[in-house]
C-alpha cells in the first residue's frame, strides 16, 4: 500500500514535481497546515513578502524574467483579496501564475466565518480558471492541472482554493499525467496555405512593417531569435509594443522604437502609412491604435496570435494565423528560404522609398527634449542610467506613469525577459515587488526598478522583503513630487486644474532607506548624477535612489486621445497647436 | 476599416444587431454557470434568455442555451471567449431566423376566473399545444410551448381571460433532420 500524504504535503509534492523552486507568500490561519510542512521540502524556498499584492507582483517579476510560472501562497479572506490586483495584472499581461489560497474549513464555507470570502467567486473574472478543492482526492490532480492551464496556450494566472480541513486530510499522491490535451484550449494549428499567403503579401508590399508584442516574449527566447532572423531576412522595419521591448534589439537600425500613445513619431507614422502590417503577438490595444476608425487605413493586416479571441477583436484583419509565435515564425522562415531565398535583395529596391520616408520621420527626433543644466530632466536621468548600465545585462522593472514611458523610450533593450512592466492593467506599485521577484530568479544580476515617487509608495513595504533576503535591488525613483501622468493629463485636458495630483507630504526617501536598513542616495543636479548612479551600482545591497527631477516635465511625443497615429503632439511647443477638444476630452 | 468595439474610441457607424442562439456544452461542475454568465456581464454582452440542464449523466455534461443580441463581431467574440473557458467543450451558434434549427420556449399560465373565461383562455392557446396541468372550479394552469414572441403575445392576450401568473423558460434549441450541432 502506498503512503498517505496530507493535503498540505500534497501541495508541496505537486510543487516539487512542477519544478517550483521559489514561492512568494504570507502565512495566515487558513494556510497554517501548509506552512507547517514547508520545512520538510528543502528544494522549495519561501519568500516572505509584506503584503499579498507584493507576493503577486513578485511572482510576476519572477515569471517574466525566468519564463517559469510564478507561485503564490496566501491565506483566506484578506490574503486572497489582497492578491486580486496582481492576478488581474497577470491576466491582462498574460503572465503565468499559480496562486494557492487557504480557505476556511468546508463545513464553515457559507457561514460568514472568520476570514472567509468567496475567493473563487472574486477571482473568477481575473484568472484563466480557478478551483475550490472540496475533496482531498482531487487535490493533486487539480494542482497539476492548474500549472498546465497557467502555462499553456496564452499564459495567465490560475488559483486553487484549499479549505483548511482538506489540508489536514490524507490520501495517496498522484503524479502529473503527461498528456497535453487541455480540452482543446491550446491552439497551434495553422496551415501552410496561410503562411504562403503571408509570404505573398510580403513580397508584394512596398511599405511593410512588423508590429510585435508581448506574445514574442511569452513564446520563449527562441521566438525572439527567430524574429530577429525574419526581420533581417526581410529588411522590413519593426516596431514594438511596450510589452514586446527586448524581443528585437532596441539599438538596431531596423527598429523604429516603441509605438502607441507615447511611441516614436517614426513608428506611429509608419503604422499609419504602411501597406502591410504584420502583427506578431500583439493585440491591437487601444493605447496602440489611437482612434480606431482611422487606424492604419490603407494597409493589409496580418495577425499572428495564440489566442483566437484576439483576432478581429479590436481591428479586423485580412489574414489571421492562430498559433504559437515560435512555431509560426519558424514556418515562415522555412518557407521564405525555400521560395524566396533572395528576398532581401529583391525587396530592397521595393522598400527603398519607404525607408527614405521613415528616415524623414526619424529626423524629427521625436524623443528629444530640452535639456537643462540646473535640474535633472527625467529623460536625461534614464539616458544616463542606460549608458552606465548597458553593459551589465540588467533587468528593468517599472511602476506606472511618466517614468514608465520615459524608461520605455530611452532605455534600450537587447534581450527578451529583461523588461518587466505593468502594461494592460497599469498597476502603480508593480515595480518594486516585481524587482524582488526578478532578483530572486536572478540573484547575481543587476535589477533596477525605475519608479515614480507616487507609485513606489504603494508597495514600498517590500523594501523590507528585499533586505530580509539580501536582494540588492535598486529603486531608481524619478521624483517630481507629482503623480506625473495625472498632472500631464490635467494640464492637457482639464485646464491645468491639478486636482489632488501633488503629494504635499512625501517621505525623505534617503531616511526611509535607512529605516529599512538599506542604502539611500539622493541626486539633485545633472552634474552629480553620473557619480551617484555609479555609487548606486557599486553597492551590493538594496538601494533607494531619490533622483530629484524637473517637476513639470511632460512625456512626449504623445497621441492625444481620440486622434489617429499621424496626429501626434511632438513636444511642449506643439502642444499649443493641437489642443484636445470636444469628444477627445472624455476619453481616457 | 470596419469599426471596432473599443471602449476608448467613439464610433460613428451603427452596425446591425442580430439575435443569436448560442449553445454551449460544459462540464457540470460547481461555478460553471457563473463563469458563462459572468463572461457575458463582464464583457457587456446581453443575455435575453437562458436555459440550462445536465444532458449527459455519465459524462456530467450540461447544455446551456443562451439567446443573445449583438453585431456579428460581438457574437463572434462571445463564441471565441466562451471557447476559452476551461470547462467548455463545444460552442454552437446560429441566428434566430435559421430555418434548420427548431427552438422552443415553454410557459405556464395561471388563469383565475369563471368557467367561460377559463375555456376561452384554453381555446386561445390552441395553436401552441396547450396542456391543462391543473384545474379547479375557479382556475386553470395551462402549459404551452411556442416561440418567444408567441408567448409574449399570449401573455398579453390572456389578461382579459383572467391571467394572474406567468412562468416561462428560456429557449432550447435542436437542429432539424439527422444533423446535430457541430
Amino acid at each position: 500500500m502506498s503512503k498517505l500524504y496530507s493535503g498540505a504535503e500534497i501541495v508541496f509534492k505537486c510543487m516539487e514535481d512542477q519544478n517550483v523552486d521559489h514561492i512568494f507568500g504570507y502565512p495566515g490561519g487558513a494556510v497554517l497546515p501548509i506552512y507547517d510542512e514547508l520545512q520538510n521540502f528543502k528544494s522549495i524556498k519561501h519568500v516572505l513578502v509584506r503584503h499579498e499584492q507584493g507576493a503577486g507582483h513578485a511572482a510576476e517579476g519572477y515569471a517574466r524574467s525566468s519564463g517559469k510560472p510564478g507561485v503564490i501562497l496566501v491565506t483566506s479572506g484578506p490574503g486572497a483579496t489582497n492578491v486580486v490586483t496582481a492576478l488581474t495584472d497577470a491576466y491582462m499581461d498574460s503572465i503565468p501564475l499559480v496562486c494557492i489560497s487557504g480557505q476556511v474549513p468546508t463545513h464553515l464555507i457559507g457561514t460568514d466565518a472568520f476570514q472567509e470570502c468567496d475567493t473563487t467567486g472574486i477571482t473568477r473574472p481575473c484568472t484563466k480558471h480557478n478551483w475550490l478543492v472540496k475533496d482531498i482526492n482531487d487535490l493533486a490532480e487539480t494542482i497539476h492541472k492548474a500549472f498546465e492551464v497557467a502555462t499553456t496556450g496564452r499564459p495567465g494566472p490560475v488559483l486553487v482554493d484549499i479549505p483548511k480541513d482538506i489540508q489536514f486530510q490524507k490520501t495517496k499522491y498522484k503524479k502529473p499525467k503527461n498528456e497535453n490535451k487541455l480540452n482543446g484550449k491550446s491552439h497551434n494549428h495553422f496551415n501552410q496555405n496561410s503562411i504562403d499567403q503571408l509570404i505573398d503579401l510580403m513580397s508584394k508590399s512596398s511599405k511593410p512593417i512588423f508590429y510585435t508584442g508581448g506574445g514574442v516574449i511569452n513564446s520563449g527566447p527562441k521566438a525572439s531569435e527567430l524574429l530577429r532572423e525574419l526581420v533581417y531576412a526581410t529588411g522590413f522595419p519593426i516596431t514594438s509594443t511596450l510589452q514586446g521591448l527586448g524581443s528585437f534589439p532596441g539599438d538596431d537600425n531596423q527598429f523604429l522604437g516603441m509605438l502607441g500613445m507615447h511611441g516614436t513619431y517614426e513608428a506611429n507614422n509608419a503604422m499609419h502609412d504602411c501597406d502591410l502590417m504584420i502583427n506578431i503577438g500583439a493585440r491591437f490595444d487601444d493605447r496602440i491604435t489611437g482612434k480606431i476608425d482611422e487606424f492604419s487605413p490603407n494597409s493589409k493586416k496580418v495577425h499572428i496570435d495564440i489566442d483566437p479571441s484576439s483576432i478581429n477583436k479590436n481591428v479586423k484583419v485580412d489574414l489571421a494565423i492562430v498559433g504559437d509565435v515560435k512555431t509560426v515564425l519558424s514556418s515562415i522562415l522555412k518557407s521564405l528560404k525555400q521560395k524566396k531565398s533572395k528576398f532581401l535583395k529583391s525587396n530592397k529596391q521595393k522598400t527603398s522609398k519607404w525607408w527614405e520616408k521613415i528616415q524623414k520621420w526619424r529626423s524629427v527626433r521625436s524623443l528629444d527634449y530640452i535639456g537643462s543644466e540646473e535640474t535633472i530632466k527625467p529623460q536625461y536621468a534614464i539616458e544616463r542610467l542606460y549608458e552606465l548600465t548597458k553593459d551589465k545585462d540588467s533587468y528593468i522593472t517599472t511602476e506606472v506613469g511618466q517614468h514608465q514611458m520615459w524608461a520605455a523610450q530611452h532605455y534600450k533593450f537587447n534581450k527578451p525577459n529583461r523588461w518587466m512592466t505593468s502594461g494592460g492593467l497599469g498597476t502603480m506599485g508593480y515595480g518594486l515587488p516585481a524587482a524582488v521577484g526578478v532578483q530572486v530568479a536572478h540573484p547575481k544580476k543587476l535589477v533596477i526598478d525605475i519608479a515614480g515617487e507616487a507609485s513606489v509608495l504603494m508597495t514600498i513595504q517590500e523594501m523590507s522583503t528585499a533586505v530580509q533576503y539580501n536582494l540588492p535591488i535598486k529603486i531608481f525613483i524619478l521624483n517630481n513630487q507629482y503623480m506625473g501622468m495625472v498632472r500631464q493629463w490635467q494640464e492637457l485636458l482639464h485646464d491645468k486644474n491639478y486636482s489632488e495630483s501633488y503629494t504635499a507630504a512625501l517621505p525623505d526617501f534617503v531616511k526611509l532607506a535607512e529605516a529599512y536598513n538599506c542604502v539611500g542616495i539622493r541626486a539633485k543636479t545633472p552634474e552629480e548624477l553620473d557619480d551617484k548612479i555609479i555609487e548606486m551600482l557599486n553597492i551590493d545591497r538594496p538601494v533607494i535612489f531619490d533622483c530629484m527631477v524637473d517637476k513639470v516635465e511632460n512625456c512626449f511625443p504623445m497621441i492625444p486621445s481620440g486622434k489617429p497615429h499621424n496626429q501626434m503632439i511632438l513636444g511642449p511647443k506643439d502642444q499649443e497647436n493641437k489642443k484636445i477638444t470636444g469628444k477627445g476630452k472624455s476619453l481616457v | 476599416m470596419p469599426n471596432s468595439k473599443s471602449a476608448y474610441s467613439f464610433s460613428n457607424k451603427k452596425e446591425k444587431f442580430d439575435t443569436h442562439i448560442i449553445v454551449v456544452w460544459v462540464d457540470n461542475e460547481a461555478g460553471v454557470l457563473a463563469r458563462v454568465v459572468g463572461l457575458f456581464s463582464g464583457r457587456g454582452y446581453n443575455i435575453e434568455s437562458l436555459a440550462v440542464a445536465q444532458v449527459d449523466e455519465k459524462l456530467k455534461i450540461s447544455r446551456i442555451t443562451i439567446v443573445t443580441t449583438g453585431t456579428p463581431q460581438v457574437v463572434n467574440q462571445i463564441k471565441l471567449q466562451l471557447k476559452k473557458l476551461v470547462p467548455v467543450h463545444k460552442v454552437a451558434d446560429f441566428k434566430r431566423e435559421d430555418k434548420a434549427v427548431i427552438f422552443k420556449e415553454m410557459a405556464l399560465f395561471k388563469i383565475v376566473g369563471p368557467n367561460n373565461k377559463l375555456e376561452r383562455a384554453l381555446k386561445a392557446c390552441k395553436k401552441y399545444n396547450p396542456v391543462l396541468l391543473d384545474k379547479t372550479k375557479k382556475s386553470n394552469v395551462i402549459q404551452i410551448t411556442a416561440l418567444r414572441r408567441e408567448i409574449d403575445k399570449m401573455s398579453k392576450d390572456l389578461k382579459k381571460f383572467g391571467l394572474v401568473s406567468v412562468s416561462r423558460t428560456g429557449a432550447v434549441a435542436m437542429t432539424r433532420g439527422a444533423d446535430i450541432f457541430k
